[in-house]
């Protein structure tokens, strides 16, 4: 089968969900950035989540669960998706030859590990991952990954033991394409919505969620035991959800700083240009972080939980600051 | 962060691709800068690829000492823990430390075996034995 649709554009973004959300939507005539996406479907956040284990460790979010920016798109773009899942994984590829078929971009989701373009050092098995289907050639179906910076081929039994690979979040073989779209641009009303939306999560009352999410991390923090071998390990756990798990920096932070340049237009609050501006900077303060942290892994200085943890304190007043400027800024 | 400030002194971990970074320019925008990655991210990466690492090692001791079965070792060879093993597989967690036990291991049935093979990526009978 040879198929492909010429029109897409592949674009590379920090974040796969965000990234496939602006490819797709801005496919369909809705041109909309990767930072638009993320922002408009209030999607930064922070979780600590201590019951729920990642590689052995609590999973520490920068953002809200998978699928929330597609499911975010909806309301902004009036859009429906259609999103089909399969039992039958032969039948989840026939539907998906079909679609490209019809001329149809595709996004899918998938696990990590099972992709064979992935460098090697990067493949965990991480089942919410999402790319989009632009066409087939032969065996290989043409693959717009956003976090890769070309675009990709994969074989077709490799992608279908991605698409139905079992576990936590386990993608079913879910693919998904934008039915209609009632609106092509991005309004004043949605943008403060989604910023206040932000806001709230970030000022709640949930002990782990938001600022008091990060409180919470950093008491935990301070109470590691600096003669235990698997302590550095955790603060390099932290750094690795913060920087390496495609955020774009600072666990998001730089990317919702550029949401808010764009919000600035979007509203005509010329307010919201110097809170990306603090924002960066509190962007800054984490990669602050990440480097002592590194620092301490490596040996160069003594581990000194506490030190860290003092960090982490400063980070979450920083941001706690932060949204209730942004809190004033858009009511 | 500045744009000249994105890390590009290379992570070997990224196998030569490039992640894009978000950071101002000298106008003050907030712009995409593709990243070859830098010491930081590069540490972390290592660091939870070695602890991998170690444990494989320690299973495969284990194997050779008789305590543990080639399932032990498979896991960790193939980036599992034993709550996502069980997670892919549908086992308990309980279950599948049993089938740790060698005796046990030896007398699973196919079925079983091809299981935990499929969820690994590998052959049944790569699994029977240390590679």
């Amino acid at each position: 089968m040879n198929v492909i649709n010429e029109k897409f554009r592949h674009r590379h973004a920090a974040h796969c969900e965000s990234g496939v959300a602006s490819s797709m939507l801005s496919h369909h005539g809705a041109p909309v950035s990767e930072a638009m996406a993320f922002g408009l479907s209030a999607a930064m956040a922070f979780a600590y989540l201590p019951f729920v284990k990642f590689a052995g460790f609590p999973l520490i979010a920068f953002r809200m669960p998978p699928k929330a920016i597609l499911k975010g798109m909806v309301k902004p773009f009036k859009m429906r998706f259609h999103f089909e899942t399969f039992r039958n994984p032969e039948k989840g590829m026939r539907r998906l030859d079909e679609l490209l078929a019809e001329g149809h971009v595709v996004g899918i989701q998938t696990s990590a590990f099972w992709l064979p373009y992935f460098p090697e050092d990067m493949r965990f098995h991480f089942n919410a991952h999402n790319l989009i289907v632009y066409g087939k050639e032969g065996d290989d179906y043409l693959i717009s990954d956003p976090v890769a910076e070309d675009p990709q081929r994969c074989a077709a039994d490799a992608l279908q033991r991605a698409r139905f690979a079992t576990g936590l979040m386990a993608p079913k073989g879910l693919l998904y394409y934008p039915e209609s779209i009632g609106q092509s641009a991005v309004t004043d009303e949605a943008v403060r919505r989604s910023i206040r939306k932000t806001v709230r999560t970030m000022l709640g009352p949930i002990p782990i969620v938001g600022v008091r999410g990060i409180h919470m991390l950093a008491n935990k923090v301070g109470k590691l035991d600096p003669k235990e071998k698997l302590s550095l390990n955790y603060v390099g756990h932290i750094v690795r959800m913060q920087e390496e798990i495609g955020t774009g920096g600072a666990g998001f932070r730089f990317l919702y700083a550029a949401f808010l340049q764009e919000a600035a237009e979007i509203t005509g609050l010329p307010e919201l240009r110097v809170l990306a501006e603090r924002l960066n900077e509190i962007g800054d303060g984490w990669r602050e972080f990440a480097l002592k942290a590194v620092r301490m892994i490596k040996g160069r200085e003594a581990f000194d939980p506490k030190q860290l943890a003092v960090m982490l304190h400063g980070q979450a007043e920083r941001e706690k600051e932060f949204f209730q400027a942004l809190k004033r800024a858009v009511v | 962060m500045d744009v000249n400030e994105v890390p590009q002194e290379g992570n070997r971990t990224m196998g030569g691709h490039r992640r894009v970074m978000y950071a101002k320019d000298k106008d003050g925008r907030m712009v995409i800068v593709p990243s070859r990655g830098g010491e930081v991210d590069e540490t972390v990466t290592l660091q939870a690829l070695d602890r991998i690492q170690e444990q494989t090692e320690e299973a495969r001791q284990r194997v050779l000492a008789g305590q543990t079965s080639p399932l032990e070792y498979w896991m960790y060879a193939q980036r599992l823990d034993l709550p996502q093993l069980s997670q892919v597989t549908g086992y308990w967690q309980w279950r599948i430390r049993r089938h740790f036990n060698p005796q046990r291991f030896a007398r699973l049935p196919e079925k079983i075996l091809q299981n935990y093979a499929w969820v690994m990526g590998i052959t049944a009978d790569q699994l029977k034995k240390l590679p």
